[in-house]
C-alpha cells in the first residue's frame, strides 16, 4: 500500500513537471514555428537557439510588479488564475502516456488514474475553466474584461455541446468510457482486416475528428477562435487586469489546456501512446505519445499563423448552425452502423 | 444547410490552400539579419566614417591644401595647416563633425592626394557629443583600404599628368 502511494506521488511530481515544462516550451515552439511562418527566426538569444527563453520570460514574469487595481472584487479576483489553472492541469490525471511498464520489481501504469470513465471527467473538468474566465472578466470590473468574458462564455457553452457531441462516435464504436480501453481497441489492424493500418478511430470517424479538432481550439480559446482575448479589440481580454504571476497562471492554464487537448486528441484518434516496435522497447509509448501532441500543437500553431480572427456572429452561426447539425449528423450514422 | 455546404466546401477547398501558404513560408529562409551578432556585409564603394591616409613610409598623405572643405556641402571640416622640419606642409588640426557631416564623399572625390577615405563603419551612436568631432588622432588609424573605381581613374590621370606619388 504504503509503495503504491510512493509511486504514485512520484508520478504526479513527474507528469505536473513535464506538463508545466511542456508549457513553458510551447510558448517556445509557438514563437518559434510563427516566426519562421513570417520568414523572421523568432527568439535567439537566451541560450543556444533561445532555447533559455521561457526560463527567462518566467523569472521576468515573477519579477514583476504586482498592480491590483482598486475596485475590484478581490477575492474573486485572486482566485480566477488559480480556477483557470487547476482544470487544465486536473486533466493530465486521467491521460494515459505510455504503455505499463514495470520498474525495479514494481508494476507502473503510466497513467495517473485509471478511471473507468476517465473520458468523462475529462470533458467535466476543462468545462470548468471557463469558470476562471468568467470570473476573471467579471471581478476585474473593467469593460475590456467584462466584454472578453461574455464571449469566452458564450462561446464556450455553444462549442462545448459540438465537442461533447463531436467523441460520441467514438465512444459509440469503442463501447466504454475508459481511456485505457480506447486505446487498447485502436491496436490491431484497421477494422479486423487492413494490415498495414492501425485501427485509430480517425479512419473510422473522420468527420467526427475534423469536429473534435475544430471544436477543441475553439473551447480552449485560441485562434482563430480567440475571442476572448482578441487583442486587436478588446486590450487583451479576460486578464487585461492582471500582472506579474497571475497573468501568467492564465498563460500557463491556456498552454495547459491546449496540451490536455492535444492528449485527448491523441488518445480518442490517433491511438494514443501505441505505434510501432512496442514489444521490444516499451518506452517507445511514451515517446510516441509526446510525439502526437507535438503533432497537435503544432497544428494549434500551424492554424494560428494562417487564418484571421473570426468575428462574433460568424463564431456563433458557425458553432450552432454548421458544427452542431454536424455532430448530430455523425452521432446518427454513428449509430446507425453500430446498430447494424 | 447552405451553411453547412460552404463550411464544407471551405474546409476541404479553401482551408488547405492557406494551410500550404503558411506552410511553404515556413521552409523558407528567414530575412532577419542578426544585426548585432552578424553585420551586412556593405558594398565596396559604401560611404561610411572617414579615415585618413598615410603613406607607405608613414607621412601623412594629406598636405592641408582645403580642397575636401571647399568641396564639402555641408561644411563640416575645419583644418589648420603647418609645415614639418623638411619643410612640407601637413594638417596641424582635422576635424570632421560627423553629425554634420552628410556622407556624400564629396571630400574623398575632391582630395587630390588620396588622403581621405570614406570607411564601411556606420555604427555612431554615442551619448556624448564631443565624441562626434572626429580628429586626426581618430582618423590616422589603419584600416582595410578599399579599392574605388574611380581612385584608381584618378591615379591615372595624375600619372599622364607627371603628378607622382611619392
Amino acid at each position: 500500500m504504503l509503495e503504491m502511494i510512493i509511486i504514485s506521488s512520484i508520478k504526479v511530481i513527474i507528469v505536473v513537471i513535464a506538463v508545466l515544462t511542456g508549457c513553458a516550451y510551447s510558448t517556445y515552439m509557438e514563437r518559434k514555428v510563427v516566426g519562421h511562418m513570417q520568414h523572421r527566426i523568432g527568439p535567439s538569444y537566451a541560450g543556444p537557439f533561445g532555447l533559455l527563453q521561457p526560463l527567462a520570460d518566467g523569472v521576468k514574469l515573477i519579477f514583476k510588479e504586482e498592480i491590483i487595481p482598486d475596485n475590484i472584487e478581490k477575492t474573486t479576483y485572486l482566485l480566477a488564475p488559480a480556477i483557470s489553472f487547476i482544470p487544465a492541469i486536473l486533466t493530465f490525471a486521467v491521460i494515459p502516456f505510455g504503455k505499463d511498464t514495470s520498474f525495479f520489481g514494481f508494476d507502473i501504469p503510466m497513467v495517473l488514474s485509471d478511471l473507468n470513465i476517465g473520458i468523462l471527467f475529462v470533458f467535466a473538468v476543462t468545462s470548468l475553466g471557463i469558470y476562471g474566465i468568467v470570473l476573471a472578466g467579471w471581478s476585474s470590473t473593467s469593460k475590456y474584461s467584462m466584454m472578453g468574458a461574455i464571449r469566452s462564455s458564450a462561446q464556450m457553452i455553444s462549442y462545448e455541446v459540438g465537442y461533447g457531441l463531436s467523441i460520441i462516435g467514438v465512444i459509440l464504436i469503442a463501447n466504454t468510457l475508459s481511456l485505457r480501453e480506447l486505446i487498447e481497441l485502436q491496436m490491431g489492424p484497421l477494422w479486423g482486416t487492413i494490415t498495414f493500418l492501425p485501427n485509430w478511430y480517425i479512419f473510422s470517424q473522420p468527420l467526427g475528428f475534423i469536429l473534435f479538432l475544430t471544436c477543441a481550439i475553439a473551447e480552449t480559446n485560441r485562434s482563430p477562435f480567440d475571442m476572448a482575448e482578441a487583442e486587436s479589440e478588446l486590450v487583451a481580454g479576460y486578464h487585461t487586469e492582471y500582472s506579474s504571476m497571475k497573468f501568467s497562471m492564465f498563460f500557463i492554464g491556456e498552454y495547459a489546456n491546449m496540451i490536455a487537448v492535444s492528449s485527448v486528441g491523441a488518445t480518442l484518434f490517433f491511438g494514443g501512446w501505441h505505434g510501432p516496435f512496442l514489444e521490444s522497447f516499451p518506452m517507445l509509448s511514451v515517446f510516441y505519445f509526446v510525439a502526437k501532441v507535438i503533432m497537435f500543437m503544432f497544428f494549434y500553431i500551424w492554424l494560428r499563423a494562417t487564418f484571421p480572427r473570426f468575428r462574433y456572429d460568424q463564431l456563433m452561426n458557425f458553432g450552432w448552425k454548421v458544427l452542431f447539425p454536424l455532430a448530430l449528423l455523425n452521432t446518427m450514422v454513428t449509430a446507425y452502423f453500430v446498430i447494424l | 444547410m447552405k451553411d453547412i455546404l460552404r463550411a464544407i466546401g471551405n474546409v476541404f477547398l479553401k482551408m488547405p490552400k492557406g494551410f500550404f501558404v503558411t506552410l511553404r513560408h515556413f521552409f523558407k529562409k528567414p530575412v532577419t539579419l542578426d544585426y548585432p551578432r552578424k553585420k551586412k556585409p556593405m558594398t565596396p564603394r559604401y560611404k561610411g566614417r572617414h579615415y585618413l591616409e598615410r603613406y607607405d613610409d608613414g607621412t601623412e598623405r594629406c598636405v592641408c591644401c582645403g580642397l575636401c572643405a571647399a568641396a564639402c556641402p555641408s561644411d563640416c571640416i575645419y583644418m589648420e595647416p603647418a609645415e614639418n622640419e623638411k619643410g612640407e606642409r601637413y594638417a596641424k588640426i582635422y576635424e570632421i563633425n560627423q553629425i554634420r557631416c552628410i556622407y556624400c564623399g564629396f571630400c574623398e572625390e575632391a582630395c587630390p592626394e588620396e588622403a581621405i577615405f570614406l570607411g564601411q563603419e556606420y555604427e555612431f551612436s554615442n551619448s556624448d557629443l564631443d565624441s562626434f568631432i572626429m580628429t586626426k588622432d581618430k582618423m590616422l588609424v589603419p584600416h582595410p583600404r578599399k579599392e574605388n573605381p574611380f581612385k584608381k581613374m584618378f591615379r591615372r590621370m595624375r600619372k599622364a599628368y607627371g603628378v607622382l606619388d611619392k
